[in-house]
Order: C-alpha cells, then structure tokens, then sequence
C-alpha cells in the first residue's frame, strides 16, 4: 500500500497550492458569500482549472483523460482545502464524471461525460433525501411509462445543483432494497423545483422537488434496477476526495492556531507556553497525523481497485471528520473571543469543514461502515 | 562477483547452516536468552546458536576486532542484518551493554576501558542494567541525588536507583550519579558510572507491580567502592552522554519489539465473545466505543507503514516518530479498558481456576498497560516534547516543555 506522494503527484500538489492560494484565497470566498452569490464559485477560476487538466485526472485515457488516479485528485482537493476555494469538481467531475465513466453509454460518455471534463457543461448528483446520509432508503421514485420514466420525489444537500445543466437522479425503481437507477435529468425538463439550501459554508447546495418529472428511456444510466453499486463507487470516490479537502483544511486551520498560540500574549507570556493548551495542541497533531495515514490509504486503495476499498475509504472519511471536528473546535476555542467572530477566517474554516464533515456521511455513519475491516485483523 | 556479493553469499550459506530451525521466527515471553555470567537456556539449540554466534563474533559484528567485534565494514553489516532478516533469526542473546552503553563506550571510553569492558560483552559473559531513574529522578533525569564522593583511588557510591530491570540479575551496572553538588545547573555535576553488582554495599529488590511480581528493581548503594577507572567520559560531564545513550535506547526498544511475539489480544473477537448481541443504548454505545478503538489502531498501523515509507523516500519523519510512542501505549491502555468494560468480573481475576488463562492474561496485561504510558517518557512528557520540538510552541514559564 503506497502511502505517500510520488514525485509527479508532489509536483502537482505544489502547483495546485500555487494556484488556489494566488486565484482563490479565503478572500474569494468571503467576496461570494457578501454577495449572497447562488452558484458558489467563481465560472473564471472553475475555467481555469479545466484548462489546467483537473477535470481530466481520475479519467482513463480512452475517455480523454489524464489516468492520474484519485491519489492525483486528492493532491487538488487538499489544496483547494487549505484555501477554501470553491468550485464544482467534487459535483461534477468526481460523483458525476465517476458515475457516467463506470455506467454511462457511449452515447452518455459523449454528451455529458466529454462535456463535464471540458467544462462546458455541469450535472450535480442527487442522492440524499433525509436529514442524515443515507443511500440505502431511497424513496423518490422512477416508474416506468409508456414514453420511458416518471420521477416523484425529493432530493436536499444537492451539492452544487443549482444553476446546474441537469442532474444524475438516484431513484427507487422496484422494492428490493438495492433496487436503484440512475437517471440523468436535463435542467429543462419539466417539473423539477429548486430551491437554495443555504448552509453556513455559503456554497451552492440545493433541494430539489421533482413532480411527475417524464425521463426518456436514454437517460438511464446502466440497467434498470441495477444503479446502487455504480452510485455506492462513485459516492467512494467523493467521499475520499472529501476528506482530502477536509484534510487540507484542518492542516492549514492548525498552522494558523500554532501560529495564533505563539504570538497571543496574555499574563504577560504567549498563550502557546500554557500547558493546558500545548497538550491539546500535541494531541491535535496526533489526530491529523492518524488522519492523514488513513486519508492515503483510502485514495490507494480506490486507485489500486484495492477489495477493501469501501471499507478503507469509510475509515479515512471517519478518521478524518472525527479529527476535523477536534481541529475546528479547538481552533475557534483558542481563538478566544476573536475565535468566535465573523472578521477572522478561522469561523469561515470552522463553518465549510463542519460541512464537509457530514456531506457524504459522517464519523458516526462511517465508523460503522468501515467495521468490516476489522473481521480480518 | 563484488566482495559485498560474495560476502552476502557466505553469510547467507552459514546461517542456513548454523541457525536452528526453532530459533527463526518470533519468539514468546520468557523465551529470548540473555547474556551474562549465568547464562540459562531453555533448550539446546539456543545453546548451540549462541555459542556459534559468539564464535563468529558476531555478539557485536560492526566493533573493532580489536575489542573482539565482528570488524565488519558498516556495508557488510547492513547485508548481515538483511540476512539474519530475512532467515528470521532470532537474536542469541538479548545484551543492553552491548545495545546501549556499547557505542558510548566505543566513542568516549579510554582504550583501556574498551578492552576491559567490550571485551566481555562481545564474548556474552556480562549481564548490565541501567541505573538512571531515581525515587526524585523520573521525567526529571537531572535531578539524581545518588552521589559518587572522591576518596583518593576510588569513588564512594551512596544512594538508590528505581526502576532498574533486571539488577538483581545482572553482573554490572551503568549509573548516573551526582559527583559535584556545587553547580547552579542539575544537569551539570553529573558523571556516567560503571560499577559491579556483585560488590559490597549494592542490593538489588524486585518491585511488586500492580500487576504482580516484576523484573524491575529498586537497587541501593551502601558505600559502594568504586575504582576510578570506571568513570566514563569526563568527571561532571556525564549528561552528554546520557543523552546519547538514550538516543540508543531506542534502537533497542525496538529490537525488543521486533523479536518477541506481541501478545495480541483481538478487541473485536473478544468483545464479541462476551457481548454477542448490543440491544441497549449502553451496549451499543460500548461496542461503537470498541470499533472506534480498533479502527484507531488500524489508523496508527498505516502510520507506522507511512513513517517507514517517508523515510524510505528520505523525507523528514521526526513529527511523526515523536507521536508513536504516545499514541501506541495510549491506545494499548484504551483498548484494556474496553475489554475490562466488556468482560466484567471476567477481565478482574488474579488467580485461580475460576478464570480462563486468557481471562487472566487479560486482567494482567491491562494492569501492566498502566506501567507503559509512565516507562520510557510519560505521555505528558511526550505531549510536551511535541509541543515544543514539533509545533514550535514557545517555553512554559515554569516546568513543562523541555
Ligand atoms: C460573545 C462575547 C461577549 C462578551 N461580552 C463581554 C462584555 O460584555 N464585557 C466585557 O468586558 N467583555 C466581554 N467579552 C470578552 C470576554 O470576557 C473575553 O473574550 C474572554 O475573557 C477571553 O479573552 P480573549 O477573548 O482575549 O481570549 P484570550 O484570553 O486571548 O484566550 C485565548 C485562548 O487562550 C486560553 N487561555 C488564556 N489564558 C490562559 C491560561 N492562563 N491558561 C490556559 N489557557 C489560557 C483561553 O482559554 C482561550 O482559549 C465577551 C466575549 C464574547 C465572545
Ligand atoms: C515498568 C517501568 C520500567 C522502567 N524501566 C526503567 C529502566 O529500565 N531504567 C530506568 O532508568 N528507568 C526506568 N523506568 C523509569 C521511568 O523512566 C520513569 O518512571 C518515568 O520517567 C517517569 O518518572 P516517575 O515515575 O518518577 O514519574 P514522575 O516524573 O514523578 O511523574 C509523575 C506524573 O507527573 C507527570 N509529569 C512529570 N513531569 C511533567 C511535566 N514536565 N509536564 C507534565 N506532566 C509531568 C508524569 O507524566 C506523571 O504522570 C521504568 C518505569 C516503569 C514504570
């Protein structure tokens, strides 16, 4: 199991740091936010980084892609982590891209697939329909009509669906648990609702009413019945693209905390020399070094088509999300009372890592998810 | 073929031939031979592998043949330790002369200290502990009081020494002792000592843990004569090379640890055997608890793959190696408390046929959990070390970070 970045991916790690910290600094994301922008990116960086071969990476070849694997994808999503740039490359590219590379038809993979990487065009996935992630009770349901599907149902936490070109819709199509299909829904199609979802990260989040929405016969993604584990694979590749995010965060929040614990005087002395706070301190490196092993593991495992990679991902996203909320707590706490305002970024972090730490399953589904690893120990 | 080629070839044909076939492989508790005076071994063959290994002298392969070394070329002896890798073999004998005070020896002894002291060593015949701890001197090693008074040709030794294992087994001692008094700094004033277990005044008692009987011993000096040959490095300047014997502590900690079997206890397994179903919230709580501590090892696992991967790679490790200890005896110690949570009055057993043997293990290892987050730098003092060295954290006002 290779655990650490080979020197192509450094060099790429290193580029896309450049990158976001000079195109989309914190900044930019407070700039977004003040103007209550729906789409919760800026479409110039989101250009950019097309042209700089991102949406490319995880792609084989034969798709026009890079065949950087998940590992290389995880260098730009940590990156994108420690400067809270915001852009649609987890919605789009990884669950989206992931889905039409292993289910699509070529007819799919040339429409929207080739368009996604290019950038031309954006699909959001839907998958959640309750307050918590939960992939294994779907209710929306797709039922077959004389012209192809009828969808009715709900989707919320639709990561950047609005504003989108259309999305890939996870629908209930018999009653076997594991009866899903995907659809592919056109933004235009009649009688799907959006409706803002507006978190406290200020990104683009959307609930989505679908109401006797008529799907044709093509829009299906894969066979019938036959969606869950093409949905469960890409939801995989989000989820450790996720924590890499999560991860870049957290290390950049507790480089600016260490920082903050060095030059904070107060009873005459720097804070950072109290006792009390150089222990928790100590014990947050430990979570983020643990962290980081499991987040490596788990972009390897995905990228070696490792049997365990399910499980491995579900470790790296609890190890992770459980350190995130350590880190990010901590952080605003010894902040102090500056800890807890809007002027300084540490709020900002705190808001999208808390985010992230749900999207997609938390520590607590993921905890359970990953148990499976340890049957063989 | 090269000289190294041909070299790795010749060892690789003598182990095959000389290491027996039961020593190749992890060996239990109670199993590894320790060299010294009174040798005892369990079996003939770990007789024969460590007569052999002594013959070839191979006790120390990379010391000068001189003092009775191997003379290996650190080249050689890098392909000597792959093949005694690679074959499983286990050590001959378990020396921390050899280990530890060894090197500070060969870099700061008198040429008549080498030849008198690492002579024996490489022949197996002296069993050395390590006199550093003190009742007053635990995390705080500079405050030892035990002195060593100049009388003309010789020191007088007063005092005691805790924690030591094994003293009351072994032949000679290495000691830290306080030779002046008069310095504004504990860390001066401080001298490494070497001096004979078996001479007059010293007395070496085992220490009963929580657990039970231990090998760790307080040791106590009752005017103890030493002669002065036996001062090593500089009179008051035995701090240095404290520390750098310390440094070696830790290679042979983990030499420990590479050839005994870890006694492994499966959390998940064992849980599952007492707590087969998890109706209630508590339950179910427990069990959430438990998966969590073992994902968590799992976590520290794939740390030590990465450490050795980033060193591999020649990438800076030192934040990561300061984390293991702390977080592999923390762990040891939380996945204890589980099984005591889990097992009940099961995992509370001392003795007797009313439990299990594992049961008993169980209940043993849990205590002596306790004693490995104290052994070896507390956590706290870890935690201090990684605030200060790793994270940079400026100095506390008082005590704390070192
Ligand atoms: C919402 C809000 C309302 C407030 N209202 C009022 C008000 O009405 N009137 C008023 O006068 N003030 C008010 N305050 C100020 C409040 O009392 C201070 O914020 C508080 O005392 C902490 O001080 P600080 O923010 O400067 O943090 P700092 O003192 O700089 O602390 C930063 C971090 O260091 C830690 N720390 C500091 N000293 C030590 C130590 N010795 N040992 C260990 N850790 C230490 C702290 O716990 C904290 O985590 C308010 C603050 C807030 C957030
Ligand atoms: C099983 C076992 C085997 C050992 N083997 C050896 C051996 O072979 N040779 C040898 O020389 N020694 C040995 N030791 C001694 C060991 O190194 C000491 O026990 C250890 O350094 C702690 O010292 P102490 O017991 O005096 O505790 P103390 O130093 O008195 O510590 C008491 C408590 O205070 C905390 N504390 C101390 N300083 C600080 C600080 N600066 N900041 C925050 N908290 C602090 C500690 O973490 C601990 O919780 C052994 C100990 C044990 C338990």
């Amino acid at each position: 199991m290779n655990l650490i970045y080979n020197e192509e991916q450094r060099m790429l790690l290193d580029t896309a740091q450049e990158f976001f910290a000079e195109r989309s600094p914190v900044s930019a994301l407070r700039a977004l936010r003040d103007r209550n922008d729906e789409l919760g990116f800026e479409p110039a960086l989101w250009q950019e980084m097309t042209e700089l071969g991102w949406t490319a990476i995880p792609f084989p070849e034969s798709l026009g892609g890079l065949e950087f694997g998940y590992t290389g994808m995880g260098t730009v999503f940590e990156s994108a982590g420690r400067h809270l740039s915001a852009s649609p490359l987890l919605s789009s590219v990884v669950l989206c891209g992931s889905i039409l590379e292993q289910g699509g038809s070529a007819t799919q993979q040339e429409s929207w697939l080739a368009e996604l990487v290019a950038g031309n065009k954006r699909l959001a996935l839907a998958v959640d329909e309750g307050s918590r992630h939960n992939p294994h009770n779907l209710a929306l349901s797709a039922v077959r009509t004389e012209t192809g599907f009828q969808l009715d149902g709900e989707k919320v936490m639709v990561v950047d669906g609005l504003q989108a070109d259309g999305w890939i819709v996870a629908a209930r199509t018999g009653d076997a648990a594991d009866a899903i299909s995907l659809f592919i829904v056109p933004a235009d199609t009649p009688g799907v609702e959006q409706k803002r979802q507006n978190l406290i990260d200020s990104r683009n989040t959307a609930r989505l009413t679908f109401t006797h929405v008529q799907v044709a016969p093509e829009q299906l993604i894969a066979e019938l019945d036959k969606g869950a584990p093409i949905l469960e694979s890409a939801l995989d590749r989000g989820r450790a693209c996720i924590a890499a995010e999560l991860q870049g965060a957290c290390e950049e929040l507790f480089k600016t905390t260490l920082e903050y614990l060095r030059t904070r005087v107060q009873f005459d002395v720097p804070i950072g020399s109290f006792q009390a706070l150089q222990h928790r301190a100590a014990w947050m490196h430990v979570d983020i070094e643990l962290a980081r092993s499991s987040l490596m593991a788990a972009l390897d495992a995905i990228d070696s088509g490792d049997a365990q990679a399910a499980q491995l991902v579900s470790l790296a996203k609890w190890k992770v999300g459980q350190m995130a909320d350590k880190v990010s707590s901590e952080a605003v706490q010894m902040h102090g009372g500056i800890g807890v305002t809007d002027e300084l970024d540490v709020g900002l972090y705190f808001k999208r890592i808390r985010v992230l730490q749900a999207l997609l399953g938390d520590a607590d589904y993921h905890l359970n998810r990953a148990a499976p690893l340890l049957e063989e120990a | 073929m090269s000289a190294i080629e041909t070299f790795r070839a010749e060892t690789r044909a003598w182990l095959e031939a000389n290491c027996p076939e039961s020593l190749r492989g992890a060996a239990a508790s109670g199993e590894l031979v320790w060299g010294g005076s009174q040798v005892e071994f369990a079996n003939e063959d770990q007789r024969l592998w460590f007569e052999r290994m002594r013959d070839r002298n191979w006790f120390c392969p990379d010391w000068p043949a001189a003092y009775g070394g191997g003379g290996l070329s650190p080249e050689e002896d890098a392909v000597l330790q792959q093949e005694l890798k690679r074959l499983k073999c286990r050590p001959p004998q378990i020396n921390l002369g050899i280990w530890m005070l060894g090197p500070v020896l060969l870099e700061f002894g008198t040429e008549e200290q080498k030849q008198r002291l690492l002579t024996p060593m490489t022949r197996g015949e002296v069993r050395w502990c390590q006199g550093f701890s003190e009742p007053n001197a635990g995390s705080d090693l500079a405050n030892i009081r035990t002195t060593a008074v100049d009388a003309g040709d010789h020191y007088v030794v007063n005092g005691s020494k805790i924690w030591t294992s094994y003293g009351d087994k072994s032949d000679w001692m290495y000691a830290l002792v306080r030779t002046d008094n008069s310095s504004a700094k504990k860390q001066e004033g401080i001298s490494l000592l070497v001096l004979d277990m078996h001479a007059e005044g010293v007395e070496a008692r085992p220490i009963d843990l929580i657990s039970g009987k231990s090998s760790f011993c307080e040791v106590f000096f009752d005017n103890v004569k030493v002669s002065k040959d036996n001062l090593i490095g500089p009179l008051n300047g035995g701090w240095t090379l404290a520390k750098r014997l310390l440094q070696h502590e830790r290679s042979a900690m983990s030499k420990f640890g590479e050839f005994s079997l870890p006694t492994h206890f499966d959390l998940m397994t064992i849980l599952g055997d007492y707590l087969p179903d998890a109706d209630t919230p508590s339950d179910i709580a427990l069990r959430a608890r438990a998966q969590a501590c073992a994902l968590d090892e799992h976590a520290y696992n794939l740390t030590v793959q990465r450490m050795g991967q980033q060193a591999r790679a020649r990438q800076d490790v030192s934040g990561i190696a300061a984390i293991m200890k702390l977080v592999h005896s923390e762990q040891e110690k939380q996945k204890f408390e589980l099984l005591v949570d889990a097992m009940g009055h099961r995992a509370l057993g001392w003795d007797g046929d009313e439990f299990s043997e594992q049961e008993l293990a169980i209940s043993k290892a849990w205590l002596m959990s306790y004693t490995q987050t104290i052994a070896g730098g507390s956590s706290e003092v870890q935690l201090n070390v990684i605030a200060k060295r790793v994270l940079d954290l400026p100095d506390a006002p008082k005590g704390g970070a070192k």
